[in-house]
């Protein structure tokens, strides 16, 4: 039996081939994360004090550079507190202090003697709730360049664009820089303040909670926009929403009482943790 | 009403289930050709080469498991985006299995080879092609979102069914007519019955396309063609007068 076969030509090529063949230098990496990043920021034995309330007791952790890290964990467990040392924030009250060692690229920013203000530059801060300067959108970008460098006007006007378009709001506001930055929506507030911390070329950047005083869509966009930014900074985000950790972040830490618990990529937390107590949270089974 | 999300890593993570999808039905597809091709042409050294790049399906299908596990988990998806993530994995796993029965049909094209042909095998390449037109257009139908396609290729099944049975009962006929041909037309039967279940597995596919875009499962009963269950044939002189 001698049968030609005759597998018929087909007269295009099927459509979900071509689908296929976008593919085609796809790597299958299946963990769809940074590769084990350079560190930024290292902390070493951190003990932070609440006067005699030891809140921090002995973190050691390492934020990777140009990747999200989130800090999870019930009310009280030292996620704010561990964001605020590494600016040392914290110092703007009295009878908080901290003990152990904030390496950024290998410098101690603990050390007694560290500038607080070029410090705060390189390392900058988005608050909860918005928190705009009472002037212009404009002003509100131009104030702390202005503080730290001395520009002529074109080029300051230039930083402020840049600073308003990488924070995905020049599209917004780009016609009404005089306007007050009080005027915006609580979504572009956050976001002003996003582009005036990225106005100074931080290193890293600090979220505290920057999205739960906004709606789902502001929400998105925020989340959009760190997806974009994390490319250029080392970002650190504490959020009580721990699926918002789950959707942003490449690293998470979850801390439980001032201590460090679990710390890894955010797709082994959220899908094989290693603690139970890690697993009994992320599931809701405690809190 | 937009179609992308806010977080577009969002959408180019669907993306990516579906493209390896896409990849796995285009080998999976190329497979029953090569098994069918290798019964005919009694070419072992061509099936060979199919039951090892079963291996490669297999691969993609912990693939998208690994990828629709993770975002689940990271992604907390809803409505079409949380059916569409389910569906992937239902039909990543009906494409796996259709991968297998095609290399199934391969194994038994090395046992063939080493036979006389039989005459039977000639309605193969015909059950052969029908079922790969299945496949083809189910998948284009999964690329496309295509309800309509899906369906059709749902009701096809009936017809593969009435060719299994024809083949069924002509290979019984083929047995009983000489025992030396048993050993051969066995190895085809269970050929047949791979190919019957790959359409099978088409349309568990149509049924998951359906779910996923209109929401609701595939009601009727499927009307299923295959007899072979009931089938009992006499021979002349048995039973008689």
């Amino acid at each position: 039996m001698n049968q030609a076969v005759t597998t018929p030509a087909p007269a295009r090529a099927p459509s979900y081939m071509r689908i296929a063949a976008r593919s085609d230098s796809a790597p299958a990496d299946d963990a769809a994360v940074a590769p084990r990043a350079a560190p930024k920021v290292e902390i070493r034995d951190l003990r932070f004090y609440y006067k005699q309330f030891e809140a921090l007791k002995g973190i050691n952790l390492t934020l990777a550079d140009k990747c999200v890290t989130a800090f999870i964990g019930p009310s009280g467990c030292g996620k704010s507190t561990l964001l605020r040392v590494i600016n040392r924030i914290y110092e703007l009250y009295p009878d908080q202090r901290a003990s152990g060692e904030v390496l950024i690229d290998g410098r101690n920013v603990l050390a007694p003697g560290e500038d607080l203000n070029l410090l705060r530059a390189r390392v900058g801060m988005v608050f909860q709730k918005p928190t705009p300067f009472p002037m212009s959108i404009y002003d509100n970008i131009a104030f702390g360049l202005r503080l730290y460098h001395d520009l002529p006007q074109s080029e300051l006007d230039g930083r402020v664009e840049q600073a308003l378009r990488r924070a995905a709001l020049w599209d917004e506001v780009g016609g009404k820089l005089r306007q007050s930055g009080l005027s915006l929506s609580g979504g572009q507030q956050q976001r002003l303040c996003i582009a005036r911390a990225i106005a100074l070329e931080p290193e890293v950047l600090l979220l505290d909670e920057p999205a739960s005083a906004l709606d789902p869509i502001s929400t998105a966009r925020i989340e959009e926009l760190i997806f974009a930014l994390k490319s250029d900074y080392c970002i650190v985000i504490v959020t009580h929403n721990m699926q918002q950790a789950a959707r942003t972040a490449d690293y998470t830490a979850f801390m439980y009482l001032g201590d460090l618990v679990e710390f890894d990529t955010t797709s082994v937390i959220f899908t094989h943790p290693n603690k139970k107590q890690t697993e009994d949270y992320v599931t809701g089974r405690f809190g | 009403m937009a179609g992308e999300h806010i977080v577009r890593s969002f959408d180019e993570e669907l993306e990516r289930l579906t493209t390896t999808i896409a990849r796995m039905g285009g080998l999976a597809e190329a497979q029953i050709a090569n098994g069918i091709q290798a019964v005919v042409r009694r070419d072992t050294e061509l099936a060979a080469s199919v039951v090892e790049a079963d291996r490669r399906i297999d691969d993609l299908e912990r693939e998208v498991d690994n990828q629709a596990v993770q975002m689940l988990a990271l992604r907390q998806p809803v409505a079409s985006d949380l059916r569409s993530i389910v569906g992937a994995l239902r039909i990543a796993s009906d494409v796996e299995r259709i991968a297998d029965y095609a290399a199934n049909v391969a194994k038994r094209a090395i046992a063939l080879s080493q036979m006389a042909p039989v005459r039977p095998a000639h309605a193969v390449p015909r059950m052969g092609r029908f079922v790969q037109e299945m496949i083809k257009d189910v998948l284009d139908a999964y690329a496309g979102r295509d309800v309509d396609r899906a369906i059709a290729v749902w009701k096809r099944d009936e017809e593969l069914d009435e060719m299994y049975s024809s083949l069924f009962r002509e290979l019984l006929t083929y047995m009983m007519e000489d025992p030396r041909n048993i050993t051969a037309s066995t190895h085809l039967l269970f050929i047949a019955k791979n190919l019957e279940r790959i359409g099978d597995h088409a349309t568990n596919i149509a049924e998951q396309i359906h779910f996923l875009v209109r929401g609701v499962p595939l009601r009727d009963a499927r009307p299923k063609g295959d007899a072979t269950s009931f089938e009992v044939l006499r021979d002349e002189g048995e039973g008689g007068a």
